[in-house]
């Protein structure tokens, strides 16, 4: 039990020391060692109770809960004001409403309520707990190198690195605290402050951009927040329980499904899906650690996690339909809309929001395979984006841009990066991986549930999700030699390290996931449903195991052949073929005139065809449709 | 037992699509009132490519299309063994993809701008196939082939609506007209052949050969739609795949190629229209 409060706050009282500590030789090394210690922390927590799982009450948590509540009270007050000076009413509206809620709620009602377990580890916090441990640290560990290229490039942002780590840390406890927590309470703390922690890493570099993509990320989720806190109150009123793991086992009468739907509402502002989308988007300006850190593994996955929570009251309920259909608005949408940009960071967000549609969309449906998919899902995404958004911010400092074109020249400039961004693209679409695997069962899980819509939508967004990562893999793959061309930056070690470590996860993720299966998934859903559910992919089923291997070995042939080993013997090299016009070094031609002119290629963004602003009007329209669609059905059972 | 018949489907599998795709050839030549080569050109062309010497733009680009054979004669064991047909599905995208990576590869004009309408292709074709997928699987409630083929009904009886479907989106992976962007066929739409511009030799043998499988596991996919537990269905099978190919031929000189746009949004429309259409259906009378 100990071991579990430790690992809570430990990741406060690191954040607390880097914010004092001004010399950066000694902050940098607590840093490191923070990072290190937590992730060690994670593993001897999964060590000693995964197995078992762990459930923990507090006879008395006064104490605890009067210091959340001066907290909320001392955030609010922020807020408020932060919405006042900056003209967003909204935002100070949504803020003081729930947090008169939430003091009333503490000082009247909620006395009568007890809670048993206030903590509970079982196996799918149990994992949840890994994802943040360890991909948290490992990018807490590339903040210490990639932050200091970060001020060599930006000498615009003011350097407050300090500040930075610090809330980095904050946010790594919020999110144990988050995913370790079964009272909503808790939970509902730590889920707000995960959502200030946010707006404080968006709004790092403090330009004029910054700020207001920072106040629109603040202004969605204390949105989401109200309708969690919404929920509490109305689950604390009229069904007397505060504990998660008591309200996702209740029947769906009329209150339990409000309070799902509310939290279900608040989890869609949190993992950005349609129409809450667009502050993911804008996040993307704050420096890469943060936006790996909370688009990738940890904050955008706690709204999914929370979804998985409260599958068993989902399914053909109402807002167990409505998320289904949310979520695949929000796959199809954002497939399509991350062909568009040129912009690195922006295809990953896009892709972001797609998988987390798909997770929703997979978690919702409710039955035990789509569960299985929905976790493994959950894991092969955090492992995989985080991997390429920490590649794709040291490319940034490498080749001094993120544009994809410009990626063409990253294979002669940096074999590390640019193979290690290959492995990451692989995982998110390419055979022998997780994710192919999750979506195979997906699929098998949707026709079993007789949707038809979204079996079709699950195949037309594959198909665009193919074509983007692609196109992307194509240009990693050139070969174009970069001529005239100097490389901005070394890697630093602080960046290798993590990069390294996650392209390893990644690797070995894709054939340990039976294991994975095997003692994490498979015994969480049997404790849920009863009985083992039926994978197509089963561990023992040693053909497909054969073949897996053999793919792994096929895809691990394509970088051998990138190295020069002798191996191969030497064939006659030739220039490419341009018309019989070359001038001699594959990048040039005679034109016309007799001029030389420079061949560029470029990839297909088909900005005609599909046109953002219309597809994310209709995508945010449709979602709203659906979400007034679901409260009016819940207004209809309430009359009846 | 089962080593055997692995060793037989890579062996047999791109002799047949070798014959077929000489037979095409013939028939092809008599439509435009020609003599035609013999049926066996194909076979010829592909011994005479390996003894040629092989020339490259650079060292990488050969690889991929090694590893697009490789992954391709994987999706005919899968397929012909009796296998996912899921899984077929995936490895057919992945050896596709692998293709489209060496024409990224040369960084040449000709062969990224087949390597980009390759992609192009494959986003339009592949809503269908997991559609079709998704259709079998709804009529015989799994996805192995083997299952498949041994209901007592064959599948075209539920899903005549996704099999008119499936034959909309087959030029593209037969590289026919009229949705031929990528590589074609033949010479009589595009001089300089796309992806494969850069290659010679050995690796232009592979992709050859590479097509014959291809060839043969969009006629697999034909076979399932109408194979059932009796033997005489399987007869009626290979002759709907002979009659299918046939009329791909007729289309294929008939025919022009399409803009990517018309490519593109056309087979969206259809796949999406057809496959909804069928399976809500289904759905309905509750198979």
């Amino acid at each position: 039990m100990e071991l579990i409060v430790l690992l809570i706050l430990f990741p406060l009282l690191i954040s607390v020391l880097v914010f004092f500590i001004k010399n950066e030789k000694i902050r940098n090394a607590i840093m490191r060692c923070g990072a290190v210690v937590t992730a060690v922390l994670t593993l001897v927590t999964a060590v000693l109770y995964f197995k078992d799982g762990i459930m923990i009450s507090f006879g008395r948590s006064e104490v605890i809960d009067v210091c959340m509540l001066i907290v909320e009270i001392g955030l609010a007050a922020y807020i408020i004001l932060t919405g006042f000076k900056e003209k967003k009413y909204l935002l100070s509206l949504f803020s003081f409403v729930q947090i008169v809620m939430i003091v009333w709620f503490e000082l009247s009602e909620k006395r009568e309520i007890e809670v048993q377990n206030y903590i509970v580890l079982d196996k799918l916090s149990g994992i949840m707990m890994l994802i943040v441990g360890i991909i948290g640290s490992l990018i807490c560990i590339y903040a210490v190198g990639y932050m200091k290229s970060y001020h060599i490039h930006h000498k615009e942002v003011k350097e407050r690195k300090s500040f930075f780590f610090a809330v980095v840390f904050v946010f790594l406890s919020a999110m144990f605290g988050l995913v370790l927590s079964n009272n909503l309470l808790w939970i509902y703390f730590c889920w707000e402050i995960t959502t200030f922690c946010s707006y404080l890493l968006i709004g790092y570099t403090q330009t004029d951009e910054a700020k207001h993509n920072a106040l629109l990320a603040l202004v969605i989720n204390v949105g989401g927040g109200l309708s969690f806190a919404a929920a509490i109150v109305i689950l604390g009123t009229k069904l007397h329980t505060l504990e998660l793991s008591v309200l996702t086992s209740m029947e769906p009468g009329f209150y339990v499904l409000v309070c799902v739907f509310l939290l279900c509402i608040a989890a869609l502002t949190k993992s950005a899906q349609f129409p809450f989308s667009s502050w993911l988007l804008g996040a993307m300006v704050a420096p890469t650690p943060s936006s790996a850190l909370l688009h990738s593994a940890t904050m955008v996955k706690a709204g999914v996690y929370l979804i998985i929570r409260l599958s068993p009251l989902l399914g053909v309920t109402v807002a167990g339909r409505v998320m289904t259909l949310i979520g695949a608005v929000t796959f199809l949408g954002c497939s399509l809309l991350a062909i568009t940009p040129h912009d690195a960071k922006k295809v990953l967000a896009y892709s972001t929001i797609a998988n987390l549609g798909l997770i929703v969309m997979c978690a919702s449906v409710g039955t035990q395979e789509s569960l299985w998919a929905a976790i493994l899902l959950l894991i092969f995404h955090a492992v995989s984006k985080s991997l390429m958004f920490l590649t794709v911010g040291s490319i940034e400092n490498v080749i001094g841009s993120r544009n994809i074109e410009d990626m063409n020249v990253l294979m002669q400039v940096s074999k590390g990066l640019s193979i290690s961004l290959i492995i990451g693209i692989c995982g998110m679409f390419l055979a022998p991986f997780g994710m192919l695997i999750s979506k195979w069962v997906a699929m098998k899980s949707f026709i079993d549930s007789k949707n038809i819509l979204i079996v079709v939508i699950l195949a037309y967004g594959s198909a665009a999700t193919m074509f983007y990562w692609g196109k992307w893999l194509g240009k990693l793959n050139c070969n174009r030699k970069p001529k005239g061309y100097e490389k901005q930056m070394e890697l630093r070690n602080d960046e290798k390290a993590p990069i390294f470590f996650l392209a390893v996860i990644v690797l070995l993720s894709c054939l340990g996931y039976p294991l994975a299966s095997k003692y994490a998934i498979v015994p969480f859903l049997v404790s849920k449903f009863g009985t083992p559910p039926v994978i197509p992919i089963g561990t023992g089923d040693q053909t497909l195991m054969v073949l897996m291997i053999f793919m792994v070995s096929m895809l691990i042939l394509v970088p051998m052949g990138h190295v020069p080993t002798g191996l191969f013997p030497k064939r006659r090299e030739t220039p490419i073929y341009m018309a019989g016009e070359n001038s001699g070094d594959d990048q040039h031609f005679i034109g016309s005139f007799g001029i030389e002119r420079k061949s560029d290629l470029s990839n297909w963004y088909m900005e005609e065809v599909l046109n953002v602003k219309k597809i994310t009007f209709w995508c945010n329209t449709a979602s709203a449709v659906l979400i007034c669609a679901g409260i009016i059905l819940l207004i209809g059972r309430w009359g009846m | 037992m089962s080593v055997i018949k692995v060793i037989l489907i890579i062996i047999l599998t791109p002799l047949a699509g070798g014959l077929l795709v000489g037979f095409d050839r013939v028939i092809s030549a008599r439509m435009q009132g020609r003599q035609g080569p013999p049926i066996l050109q194909p076979f010829y062309d592909v011994l005479k490519l390996i003894s040629k010497e092989t020339i490259e733009v650079n060292r990488f680009h050969r690889f991929y299309v090694y590893l697009s054979l490789m992954f391709i004669i994987l999706t005919a064991v899968v397929m012909f063994s009796g296998g996912d047909i899921l899984l077929a599905i995936f490895i057919l995208s992945l050896g596709a993809m692998f293709f489209t990576l060496g024409g990224y590869a040369s960084w040449s004009p000709y062969s990224v701008v087949g390597a980009e309408r390759e992609l192009l292709q494959m986003m339009a074709y592949e809503p269908m196939m997991f559609i079709v997928a998704a259709g079998l699987y709804y009529v015989s409630n799994s996805f192995f082939v083997s299952d498949i083929i041994s209901q007592s009904k064959p599948a075209i009886v539920y899903l005549p609506v996704v099999f008119v479907g499936f034959i909309y989106i087959l030029p593209f992976k037969l590289r026919k007209s009229p949705f031929d962007l990528s590589v074609s066929e033949e010479a009589n739409q595009e001089v300089v052949q796309g992806i494969s511009t850069e290659y010679s030799g050995r690796a232009l043998a592979v992709i050859e050969v590479t097509h014959w499988y291809e060839t043969m596991i969009a006629l697999g996919f034909v076979f399932v739609f109408f194979a059932a537990d009796n033997k005489i269905s399987h007869l009626i099978a290979v002759l709907m795949c002979l009659v299918v190919y046939m009329f791909e031929i007729i289309l294929d000189n008939s025919t022009v190629r399409v803009k990517w746009q018309k490519a593109l949004s056309s087979a969206w429309i259809v796949s999406g229209i057809l496959g909804i259409v069928n399976l809500t259906v289904l759905s309905f009378f509750n198979f």
